[in-house]
């Protein structure tokens, strides 16, 4: 028997709840109003906080005077950032993002807050605030961030992977890659070399950034808050408030969606800075201009990809050059986009050189697959020309080409069991894609890769007294994950899905926990609580042989019993784990599972996407008609779920690759701070997304789940960008595809 | 700041003109509010009209019909004599927002907003609308395309009002059409907005139409070369090629984040051609 | 700034608050009557989490003074199941799985009764277009539309 076929009989076993697709438990809540968000806090004697943010893109603060907005009936409290005191080098940044310090560094960079007891008298309170700004010199385009000549954000932000002689907004470099993509080029039959933008682009979560803070004069505090890790708001907002971790108790709301944007802090420590200096809890709700303004939207980027092929298809060599800006600080995600950019690819010769660059831009947060799809984006574009150049068949040879199980991954490891392959062999049997296609259609396709993480993680399981089980998990649900380790406990437990609740315990409660990202939840938090209820099943175990008088490694766990392990251990009736709860306080008192665990083994993660669209020649207008997402899920626990993961993603992609950017005037002020004019995708703009779950299990989790909520955001730019250049007969380098872009690239291109 | 609800027109006219501060009409509010809460604009007085008869109804007169100025959006779309009537300018205000929005969104308020985009005014241009405007010196009948004078400014007086817009008599053999450029199918402002209303003659020869433009000038456009352009004809291929090139050679548009100046002359000219195909047809019966 | 006196019904239930005269509609019922069902994503009338009807009519709570409401009638996310019986709609967005964060979905709701209220029968494009002002980020709406399609159809032979 081949080894793969092995293995996937140890990993797919008769799923009992695993696989199927019960309601969420948090379900109620959410279609009736009574689930509470971020905003839905409110505590006695609360007052309203405010952010007075700068007008400007980059300007020196010379001095601001408060006297007049703390001298307001009705105003409690003022902050700027001398109101916070030194604060270790590695939150230094999320710091001065949170409040600028010597200078404001963009358009929305916040500069005061104050603390009143209304809203109106905040918003009075914040125009009587003066601020004495030096206007400076901008920039917020990378390329022209990276000029010798460009206005400078630090002067020492940069370390020493930058060469010497750079405009010092460039401020790290990265590299990755093996063979020797000269010869690799050299041997080509022929080669394509083109340059790539896209624009930045928010995620765009329906529910602003919103915290209750309240701190007393005795250093307690405790913090309401929508993020995507309260532990990790947890430790920053100690770090920058000079107080004890365990001083400062976080407890996640429900949070409204955060593709990676809530990841970090923006408000948080400003309210309980506020809420320290008032001696009264403080509530901040950005409003939405103010999440487009100041939080973070991922990087804009410029991307040159040189790829090399015989005329059989088969790649060569493949080079790319990233430059991504990610705001006015270090940190945009070009090292994941020059990792991840030929990761789809089993290549001899490749070679990525990736440069952080920063601007007058507001800070990035991650968004979905950080990095990755803007790579993806001219990777497969240009893998799409010389497809058309060769006249091959743009799956097959992806398929010539894919990594597999021992491929050696161009950012360096070498894969392990991935499913690339089966992506592709999914695409290419499906009826989409010899489908046929009308006048001004085109139809692309393309590839994507997310790494997935592990990570800190920390799990209880609770038996209670009555059968029914009580599981808290660190990691904020933020799409269905407590319905996927409510199905991982009972399944593991042998009980019906109904009898576990899952909460998201406070981080006094628990032990860390990573963020919620890197599509790490249903993977990591899943094993973890799979090991909690492995940890608890042995107790019971316990409990079942002092009940019986036998020895615990004579018991064994079945289908929710404990059992004899056979005629030797004697003849006792299956005790079930609601009869052995019942009689704990004789056994030995309560019982709980525990995991602690720093989880490994993600298994990476492949998607194909397979897209038609129809480009109206005359207005540049995309319409997108079909849509078909096949992704590798390992095992899809709440398949509904990870099919809404899919859409999701490819939505997104859709946003991004149309419609979706940041338009900065020649002031340097973002001109499109609202949904009027960063026009996300509506419901009547799509068709059905159609999708294909596979499942290729994952060796390193126990029932083979991978990761599933970022990979869905990598291949959409790409196979729309193929798709809408198939239909407008000219070459789409520069997203969004507007329809003023694409009108214009139809336009120069009949003209010649 | 004050908000009044009066319950006839002397009273919101006698609030609006003894406000010394600023003041403002409200109807649907859904420009308007959007204004205050971005601190836009800080009125001192607010006067929602809603509560003036005759404010909300739709009613017959002269063969066409009189609407008044708080009637919302979907009001409009669910009265089959009107879209019956003008099809083109009940589909322009429906274009307004979403199906929230259409559900308080007003014409007179798209009217005096005077936004250049404003989708319903260059449907009411074509339509040869008049919008009623009454005030302390009494009331006045104005064409629709004098209402607007530049992004965000009127004819309005000190304390005058919209009350009502008439839409006329339609002739026999006449049809109306808006279409609008958009990047996404719902939810944005116009990128261009083109409204043709056009009459044939027994032959099918068009004897009479009116164009309108939006969103590519500092205010909607009545544009009587493009109108010219096709009077006389049957809309011939030749036809369309000149009304579309008086369409784009009428726009005087601005490079923004929702269109170039090269993006809207062109496009201007694509709509007004495909808008008098859909006039024409409806204008045959068909 | 003095305060107005509104009474109104929400949900069925005569209602009276004071509110100032700038004050929306949905700052009332979300500060004022702690009805934080409705919710606020954008506060200019382009997202629809704050929809609610306002004498049966769709609205966004965020594009209405709280004095306008004086002598209406209100309905609300809250106002949506009957007790503990949940409307269709509800029991269909649970089954299809037509929510991940939950977010939009008190908006999509209050919206999506109103169109069936209209039309039992909607099509597909029908229903998209009725919904393209409620924005929902995470599911692309697909799990959404089919959600509400099934509804009809099972109102419509119940």
């Amino acid at each position: 028997m081949p080894l793969d076929e092995q293995r996937d009989i140890d990993l797919i076993k008769d799923f009992r709840v695993v696989g199927h697709r019960p309601v969420r438990p948090d379900g109620v809540d959410k279609v009736t109003g009574r689930a509470r968000f971020g905003a839905d806090m409110s505590a006695p004697g609360m007052l309203i906080g405010r952010v007075l943010r700068s007008p400007h893109a980059h300007a020196r603060i010379r001095s601001i005077d408060a006297s007049k907005a703390e001298a307001l009936p009705g105003v409690k409290a003022v902050v700027t950032s001398k109101d916070f005191g030194e604060v270790d080098e590695d939150l230094v940044d999320t710091l001065v993002n949170c409040m600028a310090t010597d200078k404001a560094l963009y358009d929305g960079h916040a500069v005061a807050a104050v603390a009143a007891t209304s809203a109106v008298i905040a918003r009075k309170a914040l125009k009587l605030i003066e601020v004495d700004y030096e206007i400076l010199p901008h920039v917020t385009d990378v390329d022209a961030a990276m000029a010798p000549d460009a206005p400078v954000l630090h002067e020492d932000a940069a370390d020493e992977s930058v060469p010497a002689g750079m405009s010092k907004n460039v401020v790290r470099r990265y590299e990755f890659g093996h063979g020797d993509v000269a010869a690799g080029f050299a041997a080509a039959d022929h080669v394509i070399e083109k340059s790539f933008k896209t624009e930045a682009a928010h995620q765009g979560y329906i529910e602003p950034h919103a915290c209750l803070a309240s701190m007393g004069p005795d250093g307690q505090a405790d913090l309401w808050v929508c993020t995507q890790g309260h532990f990790m708001v947890r430790n920053t907002c100690a770090g920058i408030l000079g107080i004890d971790a365990s001083q400062l108790r976080v407890t996640a709301s429900e949070i409204g969606g955060g593709f990676g944007g809530k990841t970090t802090v923006f408000i948080e420590p400003v309210a309980l800075a506020l809420s320290r200096k008032a001696g009264r809890p403080v509530k901040i709700t950005m409003s939405r201009e103010e999440v487009f303004r100041a939080s973070g939207p991922t990087s804009s980027s410029s991307v040159d990809v040189k790829i090399g092929m015989s005329s059989d298809g088969r790649i060569t060599a493949a080079e790319a050059e990233l430059r991504y800006q990610g705001g006015a600080f270090v940190g945009s995600p070009v090292e994941f986009g020059a990792m991840s950019a030929f990761a789809a690819y089993d290549l001899e010769n490749v070679k990525t050189v990736g440069w952080d660059v920063v601007t007058n831009r507001p800070r990035q947060a991650a968004y979905r697959a950080p990095g990755a799809p803007m790579a993806a984006f001219a990777v497969e574009s240009v893998v799409d020309e010389l497809c058309k150049h060769f006249d091959l068949d743009p799956l097959a040879v992806r398929l010539k080409n894919a990594s597999t199980e021992g491929s050696k991954a161009a950012y360096g490891p070498t894969f392990g069991r991935i499913g690339l392959t089966a992506t592709l062999e999914a695409a290419k049997k499906h009826p989409h894609y010899t489908a046929p296609l009308g006048p001004n259609q085109g139809r692309g396709v393309a590839c994507g890769f997310w790494f997935n993480f592990g990570g800190e993680t920390c799990v209880s399981l609770n038996i209670n007294v009555d059968g029914t089980v009580g599981l808290s998990v660190g990691t904020p649900d933020i799409g269905g994950s407590r319905a996927s380790m409510c199905q991982m406990a009972a399944e593991e437990l042998g009980i019906p899905f109904e009898k576990v609740r899952t909460i998201i315990a406070d981080t006094a409660s628990l032990g860390y926990n990573d963020v919620t990202d890197g599509s790490r939840v249903t993977f990591a938090s899943g094993l973890a609580t799979i090991q909690a209820a492995r940890d608890a099943i042995e107790k019971l175990c316990g409990r079942a042989a002092q009940m019986w008088g036998i020895d615990p490694d004579a018991v064994v766990w079945e289908d929710g019993y404990a059992k004899p392990a056979g005629d030797n251990a004697g003849q006792f009736e299956p005790l079930s784990l609601a009869e052995i709860a019942a009689v704990a306080a004789n056994t030995g008192g309560p019982i709980a599972g525990h995991t602690e665990v720093n989880a490994d083994g993600a298994g990476q993660s492949f998607a194909t996407h397979l897209v038609d669209s129809e480009v109206d020649p005359e207005t540049g207008k995309v319409t997108i008609l079909r849509y078909t997402v096949f992704q590798d899920a390992g095992k899809a626990v709440h398949p509904s779920y990870v099919e809404g993961q899919f859409q999701g993603g490819a939505v997104q992609g859709i946003g991004w690759a149309l419609n979706e950017e940041y338009i900065y005037g020649q002031d340097g002020r973002l001109q499109n701070a609202g949904f009027l004019d960063y026009r996300i995708p509506v419901a009547s703009d799509l068709p059905m997304i159609d999708t294909v779950i596979v499942e290729v299990p994952n060796p390193g989790h126990p029932y083979g789940v991978r990761g599933v909520g970022e990979t869905s955001i990598v291949p959409p730019l790409a196979a729309i960008a193929n798709s809408v250049s198939a239909a407008a007969g000219v070459r789409l380098t520069h997203l969004p595809m507007s329809p003023p872009r694409i009108l214009k690239a139809v336009t120069d291109k009949q003209a010649g | 700041m004050r908000y009044e609800a009066p319950h006839n027109l002397d009273q919101a006219v006698a609030l609006l003109s003894a406000e010394s501060g600023l003041a403002r009409v409200l109807a649907g509010g859904t420009d308007l509010l959007v204004q205050l809460r971005s601190e836009r604009i800080e009125p001192d007085l607010i006067v929602d009209i809603k509560r003036i008869d005759g404010m909300r109804s739709i009613t017959a007169e002269r063969g066409g019909f009189r609407i008044g100025a708080a009637v919302a959006g979907a009001e409009l779309g669910e009265h089959e004599e009107l879209v019956a009537l003008w099809p083109g300018v009940v589909e322009a205000a429906n274009l307004i927002g979403s199906t929230q929005i259409q559900g308080r969104a007003t014409m007179a308020g798209n009217l005096c907003n005077a936004s250049p985009a404003a989708d319903a005014v260059p449907a009411l241009i074509a339509a040869g609308a008049t919008a009623a405007i009454v005030g302390p010196n009494g009331r006045r009948e104005v064409p629709v395309e004098a209402v607007s004078t530049g992004p965000g400014k009127t004819v309005l007086e000190k304390g005058e009002l919209v009350e009502s817009l008439y839409l006329p008599a339609r002739p026999a053999r006449s049809g109306d059409c808006y279409l609008r450029f958009i990047p996404r199918t719902e939810m944005d402002i116009a990128v261009v907005g083109a409204a043709v209303a056009l009459t044939l003659d027994e032959a099918g020869r068009i004897s009479d139409a009116r164009v309108g433009l939006g969103a590519v000038a500092p205010r909607p456009l009545l544009v009587e070369a493009a109108a010219e352009a096709i009077i006389g004809t049957t809309l011939d291929e030749a036809a369309l090629e000149a009304l579309a090139a008086a369409c784009s050679a009428a726009c005087n548009p601005i490079d923004d984040k929702r269109g170039t100046i090269e993006y809207r002359t062109s496009v201007a000219g694509v709509l007004g051609k495909r808008a008098a195909v859909i006039a024409c047809e409806r204008a045959k019966g068909n | 700034m003095s305060q107005i006196h509104v009474t109104t019904t929400i949900n069925g239930d005569a209602t009276e608050y004071l509110c100032e005269p700038d004050e929306t509609l949905l700052d009332v019922l979300r500060d004022r009557l702690g009805m934080t069902g409705s919710k606020e994503g954008c506060g200019t009338g382009d997202c629809g989490a704050c929809s609610v009807t306002l004498d049966g009519r769709l609205v966004c709570s965020c594009l209405v003074l709280g004095a306008e409401a004086d002598g209406r009638e209100v309905g609300t996310i809250e106002g949506v199941a009957d007790g503990e019986s949940l409307h269709p709609l509800q029991k269909k967005f649970l089954e299809h799985a037509a929510l991940q964060c939950g977010i939009c979905t008190p908006g999509i709701l209050v919206a999506a009764k109103s169109l069936l209220e209209k039309n039992d029968n909607p099509t597909e494009e029908e229903v998209r277009y009725w919904l393209a002002g409620n924005l929902c980020r995470c599911t692309g709406y697909d799990k959404i539309i089919r959600a509400v399609l099934d509804t009809a159809q099972d109102m419509r032979s119940a």
